[in-house]
Parts: structure tokens; C-alpha cells; sequence
């Protein structure tokens, strides 16, 4: 099967508005005959399923916990970007697009980007309309930030919880349509399978997580906006619900999955305290605009920091290393995430980290504190050489920028960030990869659509900070409605899809035979006990840096631990009531196939590109060395029954408007 | 550290429940309160016992689905945090720890520590949302500028996680604050203005349909909650209802 993204023709700034003039529309009687099903209720689904039922169509959404409110896009911390140029400092949809595309390391479709950077502006107009409370300055206007990767400030926020506000201004748009009974919500329900009648997706079996039934659910499109994969690491900062069933399934029934090895490590996380350690906390990245990233600059100063002979401190400015500033003058400590990434693993591997474990680096606000508290002094007329005023002043803008980071700091570490410089260590954070989509973000089953972070398709092999939310609104709000209007138009007479079709019933079969096998093994060890396991061969393999050697290798322990897993896994309790151990086997399953597809595409990928760091291939500076060659193409796999045998489909990456480089941030 | 918990076990909705003991080893002053009951469901797995069921998500207090009520407090003893970020370190060596679920009216039990919050959805169905179409053609976001004093008030009543805190802790398992957090978010800007009347009436109707107690201003939702929502929430909310009522 060759793929085709159906980019449309025309220069790419006129793609999306050609495509939007010349597509086949749903008059709004027709749509009230239309089911459309939505798994996820995050930024993407959320938005999505609310604008779909503002269009007419009858919305189904699906969540796993008890409120859509509660999807992990609400942990989002730094921001949102748009490319409203209200800063004045020379930003433009090309200058997003193409920042977006340098920092995906050219391994991300053009027509796609595009749309993103032209749609983001409105993004930002919806969502104060919905009255999501975004930052503003003394003048009433809204306020800016910076990222890491690009040279304007075009990062919208709302303090350190811009997920959290923009995912309830999605919420609220669904509670009005559920209000009104366009969108029927299904609180505390999995998707377990999708089900394809005639070649196009028309349902899914769900199971209801509180009296464990098992439900068919149809429509005559079905949207997966489910999240990414990155607790396939076990420890991530995902929430430890975040899952790759939904993905998975579709996944197994015909959808490509593409570029699963583009894994974002995010810099500034929380590192792991012990063995007892169920997820990792992300800090940040908007802590980079005031943050200076450092290690010490002697040996035996980290020895005697990690000894507890010393503290942070105690060392004077000759004596630290600031080492982004110093290897990437440029962008200093707003480098983009996988190159801050590498470099504080290589200063930890080097022997300066600065924590028992030696995997931490410093994060420090001390400068911060006192540029903020000298133009401060100064403005209200006090005196700025008073070094204890400066800082009271200081620590006070400080905290009214990052206040709830710095608490949730205090609360996990017990240490008071604004007197000590925070630590850090980079933590899984993130999937570029994800279903392959076409253009209409469409996958390669006919009606299946997939949207946010659960698609592969804007980001390449790195995401930017504030991106994510930006993508995951701008596909449910501004492009899914229209794309899934054209596939839908020929659909006008169908009528109700019937659960009896033998299709459904097959599908409700295979799901309960896997749930009574789970419930019936009585092997000898819990699901988390596999799950940590497998975390470990991730981590220890397919992390941060990779060879063939330990790929191929992980790809062997994966399978066998899977085989392990069928054979000893313990699930207490009944199919048929609440059974959180259940649901937990049931994920873990998938993400035992879909690490090893992982490990395998990674294993593939002869080059280094953003979140793929390849050990073989780097530049004698230690940066990743991409093959444009060989490797510039999207890489969809296949499934034929196992992982291992997965069959590569390569999307040919073409870029017209941008010119391929090595990415320098120097 | 070694711990006594008495925890809340209750098969289903049907079921009568009641305490049982636990005792537990080992529990180290770093790990997060769920994680000690990670490492407790651990050990009634291994010994053919069935789980502890509470429920959890983000682990990073802000999906608001944690829902423990510890030693007779939301979220237990630490201020401004959820369960999920309440560390042992709070607790003491050979401490006997009780571990219940949310209780409130409105708030039944599933199983063992998992309440259903539905009622707080429906609340926010009545009325929790300005009325706008996604369209692409809003007005250009700057248009309307907001006082930054308002602007922050409103993100501070925004703040609010849904936990459920404020209630499970008033005697009258009131749910005012959690309301009127959503009423004054949108109170306090101009685009919420619109539908102020009708918003705050729905949703004080809903919230009484669902069985939540009157608010007597004791101040103990405002203790309790893991996010500060202020109490002077309540006061807005009560001088929008009054007036809606006397337009309606």
C-alpha cells in the first residue's frame, strides 16, 4: 500500500485556504444524522468534540477518568505559542513555521506546519473569547514569553498552568454541548477496540470502568485523540493513567504507526529520588527564560557536593560551569529540549553531577532574583545597592512568574528553590511519534482519524516548548472540523450504524477473551512489576542515547518479557466490577508491543535526528548527525502480527520552502 | 519508617464498608503519600489480597482526581497541597494513619476510596462556559484589554482543580466554593458578563438539585483547599446571585 498525504497543490502558504475552498461540506440538517465518536478528552479531543457538536454532528466522547477535565493536557505548564507578533520583534507565520521546522530537525511534512503556524493566532482570540484567564501586563494587553529554539517571545501562558486553563476553556465548550445533549460523555470508560465495517471505521468496544461492562459503541467516524506513549518508559511525566491503548488498537487494526523512536527527554525534571518512584515531575521549560542551567566547573567540587561537604552555595561564579552558555552562545539556556538534554547528560556522564545518584544539574535563580529585584528597587525609588531589599524584591517577581513551580518543588524535594538553585535531570516527557496521518489527519484506516499528540504529524523529530498545546487546539478546533466534513459528506444517508453487525460482535469477543485470560492467569507477579521492567529496558536502552548493540538487544528482552508477561501476570479481582489492576494490564500489554516496534525503528534510523540520538552518528562536538540522504522520510510501520515483523512504508519528506542545514544553535 | 493504616475498604456502591488495619514496613520519608499505598497494594498483591482502589492520575496536583481524606482532613495534614503531593516526611515513625474516601451526599462511594464526583460535572453543565462558537473569526484577542488586577483575580478563581476538597471538609458538604470559583472567573471578566445572570442561577440551581449542604461561613473549604481558591469567591458569588435573582 503506498501512502499519500494528500498534501494539496499551491504554494504553501495558499494550501490550507485552497483546501478549505474546494472540499465537500455537510449541509447542517444532514450533520444531525451524523454520529462521530471521540476517544481522549484532552486539548485535542476536547476541543474537537466540542466544536464537532457546535457544527451538528451527535458527539460520543470517551475518557478513562471521572471528568474530561482531568486529561493530562491540563498538566501543561509553560505556555502556548501563537505567532501574533504582539511583541513587535519580528515574528510571522513563516518565522513559526520554520522555527518549528529547524527545531523538529527537518523531519516534519511542510503543508503541515504551515497550517499549524497560520492557525495558532486564532487560537489565541477562541480562547480569551472563552475567557481562559492568559497573563496580562499593566496595560490590559496580553503578555509574552520565551521559549526554548527561537529568538522572539511569542509564548502565551497563564502563569505556570496554561495546560490547565486552556484544557478547562476546552471543558467548558463541551459542558455547554453536553448541557444541550450534543455531546453524550462517557466518563470512566477505555476504548479496548476499534471496530471497521466494510473497510471504514464505524465504532469501538469500550469497557465501562466501573461496573466493568463491556459496550459497542458506533459512528460513522471514529477520532483517537488519546495522548502519547511516553509511559512506556514507566517513569515519565505523564500521568500514570496516560496510555497507548487507544493508539495501539487502531494501531493493530490497520493504522500506521509512524517515527515511534522521536521521544522527547525534557531537560528540567524533578530527577528520581528512589526505587518507590511512580512518576517524574516535569519543571518548566518557561524556568529557562530565568533558570541558568549549571554544574560545577572542578571535579572535585561535584564529588564533594554529591559527599555533602559542600553546597551549591559555596562555589563562586569562576568556579561553575554554565555549560549551555558556554557551548551554545546563542541561544544560551533556551536551546531547544533534546540539545539542553544531551548536554546535562554529558556533564552527569562526565562525573559533575550534583546529587547522590549524579544525575542532576543545577537550575539557578540567583541572577534572576537580582535583576528582577535591582529594576525594582529602582522603579519604587528605593535603594538598590541594599543587597537584602534587592532580593526580598526580587524573590517576589520571581514567585509571581513561577510561584506553583517553585511549590511543587518545595513539596517534592523539601528544599526552598528560591534560596537554593533547584536540580534537575531530563525525564521522558513527550512523543513525536504517533499514528501516521495524512494531510485531513486522516490514518490509513478510511474514517479513523487521529489528533494531538497521538499523531505523528507536526513536530518531526523534536518538539519546541509550548507547541504541544498549540497543535493539540489547532487540530481539534481549526482542522479536524473541516477535514472530517469532507469524508463524511458521502455518508448523508446511512442512517444509524446497528452494534449487531457481526463486525461488532467479534470485536466485543476478542476484547472480553483478553480480559478473562488476564483474570484467569494467576501467574505470581503484579502488572506493575512488568511495567517496571520493561521501563528499565527502555531507559537503560532506548534512551537518551541508543546503539545498534542495545537496541537490538532491547528488542530481544522486550519480547521475551512480553511472552514472560502472558505467562506470569497476576490480575486480582473479577472482570465485572472496578478493577484498577485490570485496566492497568490491559495498557501494559500494549506497551509491551509497542516497545519493542520502538527499539526496532529506532534500531533502523542510521542517523541522529532531535529526541533519536544515535551514538554512531554525531559530530565531533557531540551533536546529532542527520542523514537528508537516506533518512529524510516519515517512517510508517506496518503491523503483521508481532512488532518484529513490521513492515516500513517510507513518506518521502520534500521541502520546498525550507532549505535543509545542520541545526546550529551556537 | 513502620505505619499502622486504617484504611476504608468497601466492595461497591452496595456495600456497608468499614475500617481495616494495615500494618506496613519500610515506608521511607521521601515517597509521596500514594506511593506508600503503591508500595502497600504491592504487598496485598503478592499476598493474594485484593488492592486498595483510590483514585489517582497526574501525581503532580493538578488533575484534582486524588481524593483521600487522611486523619480526618482533605488531603491530609500538609496545607495547599493534594494527596498526591503530601510526602511522608509529614508523617511520623510508628504513626497509626486513617485513610477515608471523600464523604459527602453528593459524592457516593464506588469502591473502597473512589468517590463519584458526577455531580460537580453537572453543575458545571448548567452553566460553566461562555456561550462562543468556535469559528476562526473571533475578534483579534487584544481588542478587549483586561484590568491586570481582574485578569488575575479571575486566573486565581480559574485555579480550581475540582478535587472536591471544599466539600468533603464542610459539616454541610457544601459545595460554594467549588461554584463559586466558576461563577467569579467569568464574573470578573467582560466576556463573561453576557450570561452572568443566567449562569449563576442554573448553576446554584444545580448545585442545590444535587444534594450539596447551605454554606455557613466557617472558612473551612478555604483551609482545606489544595489551591487557595479564596472564600471571597463565596462573598461574589452570593452579591451575583442576589442580584441575578432580582433581575430575574
Amino acid at each position: 500500500m503506498a501512502l499519500d498525504s494528500k498534501i494539496p497543490n499551491g504554494p504553501v502558504a495558499d494550501k490550507w485556504t485552497n483546501y478549505k475552498d474546494h472540499i465537500n461540506l455537510v449541509n447542517p440538517a444532514n450533520k444531525r444524522n451524523l454520529d462521530i465518536i471521540v476517544v481522549g478528552t484532552g486539548l485535542a479531543g476536547g476541543s474537537a468534540a466540542a466544536t464537532l457538536a457546535e457544527l451538528g454532528y451527535n458527539v460520543k466522547a470517551f475518557c478513562f477518568q471521572d471528568s474530561p477535565r482531568r486529561a493530562h493536557s491540563i498538566a501543561a505548564q509553560g505556555g502556548i505559542n501563537a505567532a501574533k507578533n504582539y511583541k513587535g520583534d519580528g515574528d510571522s507565520v513563516y518565522r513559526l513555521f520554520y522555527d518549528t521546522v529547524k527545531g523538529g530537525d527537518y523531519r516534519a511534512r511542510e503543508a503541515n506546519v504551515y497550517r499549524l503556524a497560520e492557525v495558532s493566532a486564532n487560537i489565541i482570540d477562541q480562547c480569551v473569547a472563552q475567557g481562559v484567564p492568559l497573563a496580562r501586563e499593566y496595560g490590559g494587553l496580553l503578555d509574552n514569553r520565551s521559549f526554548g529554539g527561537t529568538l522572539v517571545s511569542r509564548t502565551f501562558y497563564a502563569q505556570g498552568q496554561t495546560g490547565q486553563q486552556l484544557l478547562l476553556g476546552a471543558y467548558s465548550a463541551m459542558n455547554r454541548q453536553i448541557g444541550r445533549g450534543k455531546v453524550k460523555m462517557y466518563n470512566r470508560h477505555e476504548m479496548l477496540d476499534l471496530v471497521i465495517v466494510d473497510g471504514k471505521a464505524r465504532g469501538i468496544i469500550a469497557r465501562n470502568l466501573i461496573t466493568g461492562e463491556i459496550e459497542r459503541h458506533s459512528a460513522h467516524a471514529v477520532v483517537i485523540g488519546s495522548g502519547g506513549y511516553g509511559n512506556v518508559f514507566f517513569l515519565s511525566t505523564n500521568a500514570m493513567g496516560s496510555n497507548a491503548t487507544a493508539a495501539w488498537k487502531i494501531h493493530k487494526k490497520g493504522a500506521f504507526f509512524a517515527n515511534p523512536c522521536y521521544t522527547q527527554i525534557h531537560p528540567t525534571c524533578i530527577p528520581v529520588s528512589g526505587d518507590h518512584q511512580s512518576k517524574l515531575t516535569l519543571m518548566s521549560e518557561s524556568l529557562r527564560n530565568d533558570g541558568r542551567i549549571w554544574v560545577p566547573a572542578k571535579l572535585e567540587d561535584a564529588k564533594a557536593i554529591r559527599e555533602g561537604k559542600k553546597k551549591a552555595t559555596d562555589l563562586s561564579e569562576s568556579e561553575r560551569d554554565y555549560f549551555l552558555e558556554r557551548r551554545y552562545p546563542a541561544f544560551g539556556n533556551l536551546v531547544p529540549r533534546d540539545v539542553a538534554s544531551r548536554a546535562a547528560k554529558e556533564r552527569c556522564d562526565a562525573g559533575f553531577g550534583v546529587n547522590k545518584t549524579g544525575e542532576a544539574v543545577y537550575l539557578d535563580f540567583a541572577a534572576a532574583i537580582k535583576r528582577y529585584g535591582t529594576e525594582e528597587a529602582y522603579v519604587k525609588g528605593h535603594d538598590a545597592n541594599d543587597a537584602a531589599l534587592v532580593t526580598k524584591l526580587g524573590t517576589a517577581i520571581v514567585k509571581s512568574k513561577y510561584g506553583n513551580l517553585f511549590q511543587m518543588y518545595l513539596k517534592i524535594v523539601d528544599e526552598d528553590p528560591y534560596v537554593t538553585p533547584m536540580m534537575i535531570y531530563p525525564a521522558v516527557h513527550y512523543t513525536m511519534g504517533g499514528t501516521w496521518v495524512d494531510y485531513n489527519l486522516m490514518t490509513t484506516i478510511p474514517g479513523c482519524f487521529s489528533i494531538g499528540e497521538s499523531n505523528f504529524s507536526d513536530h518531526g523529530a523534536n518538539r519546541l516548548g509550548a507547541s504541544a498545546l498549540m497543535q493539540g487546539l489547532a487540530d481539534g478546533y481549526f482542522v479536524l472540523p473541516y477535514t472530517i466534513g469532507d469524508y463524511l459528506a458521502p455518508d448523508i444517508k446511512m442512517g444509524e450504524i446497528s452494534t449487531d453487525l457481526p463486525e461488532f460482535v467479534e470485536a466485543e469477543k476478542n476484547v472480553k477473551d483478553q480480559i478473562e485470560r488476564f483474570i484467569n492467569n494467576k501467574g505470581t507477579h503484579s502488572v506493575d512489576y512488568f511495567h517496571k521492567k520493561l521501563g528499565k529496558i527502555m531507559w537503560d536502552k532506548v534512551g537518551m542515547a541508543r546503539n545498534a548493540k542495545g537496541l537490538a538487544e532491547a528488542i530481544e528482552e522486550i519480547a521475551a518479557l512480553r511472552e514472560e508477561f502472558y505467562k506470569d501476570v497476576k490480575v486480582p479481582g473479577s472482570a465485572n466490577e472496578f478493577n484498577q489492576e485490570l485496566e492497568k494490564a490491559t495498557r501494559v500489554a500494549d506497551f509491551l508491543e509497542l516497545g519493542e516496534l520502538f527499539a526496532k525503528d529506532a534500531l533502523h534510523r542510521n542517523e541522529s535526528c532531535g529526541g533519536h540520538f544515535r551514538e554512531e552518528y554525531q559530530t565531533e562536538e557531540g551533536e546529532a548527525l542527520r542523514d537528508d540522504e537516506n533518512f529524510a522520510y516519515v517512517a510508517a510501520w506496518e503491523y503483521k502480527g508481532k512488532p518484529s515483523d513490521a513492515v516500513l512504508h517510507k513518506e518521502a519528506l520534500n521541502y520546498e520552502n525550507i532549505k535543509l542545514v545542520q541545526r546550529s544553535y551556537k | 519508617m513502620k505505619l499502622t493504616l486504617k484504611i476504608w475498604r468497601q466492595k461497591n456502591a452496595q456495600d456497608k464498608g468499614g475500617i481495616v488495619d494495615y500494618p506496613i514496613d519500610g515506608i521511607e520519608p521521601d515517597m509521596s503519600f500514594l506511593e506508600m499505598l503503591d508500595v502497600l497494594n504491592e504487598q496485598l498483591i503478592n499476598k493474594g489480597d485484593e488492592p486498595v482502589a483510590f483514585d489517582h492520575d497526574c501525581r503532580e496536583g493538578i488533575c484534582g482526581m486524588c481524593s483521600l481524606f487522611i486523619n480526618g482532613e482533605a488531603h491530609g495534614p500538609d496545607r495547599g497541597v493534594t494527596t498526591c503531593q503530601l510526602h511522608m516526611r509529614m508523617f511520623k515513625d510508628g504513626d497509626t494513619i486513617f485513610i477515608e474516601p471523600f464523604r459527602a451526599k453528593a459524592f457516593p462511594v464506588i469502591k473502597d476510596l473512589v468517590v463519584d464526583r458526577s455531580s460537580f460535572e453537572r453543575i458545571q453543565h448548567a452553566g460553566g462556559f461562555i456561550s462562543v462558537n468556535t469559528s476562526g473569526n473571533t475578534i483579534d484577542a487584544n481588542t478587549i484589554p483586561i484590568n491586570k488586577h481582574d485578569a488575575d483575580k479571575s486566573f486565581d478563581a480559574a485555579a480550581c482543580i475540582g478535587c472536591g476538597a471544599c466539600v468533603a471538609t464542610c459539616k454541610n458538604s457544601s459545595a460554594m466554593l467549588f461554584v463559586s470559583a466558576k461563577v467569579s472567573q467569568y464574573a470578573l471578566l467582560p466576556q463573561g458578563k453576557v450570561e452572568a445572570v443566567d449562569r449563576v442561577l442554573n448553576m446554584v440551581h444545580q448545585m442545590d438539585a444535587e444534594g450539596f449542604g447551605n454554606c455557613t461561613n466557617t472558612g473551612a473549604c478555604e483551609v482545606e483547599c489544595p489551591k487557595g481558591i479564596s472564600l471571597e469567591n463565596i462573598a461574589r458569588m452570593n452579591r451575583e446571585y442576589l442580584a441575578a435573582s432580582l433581575k430575574g
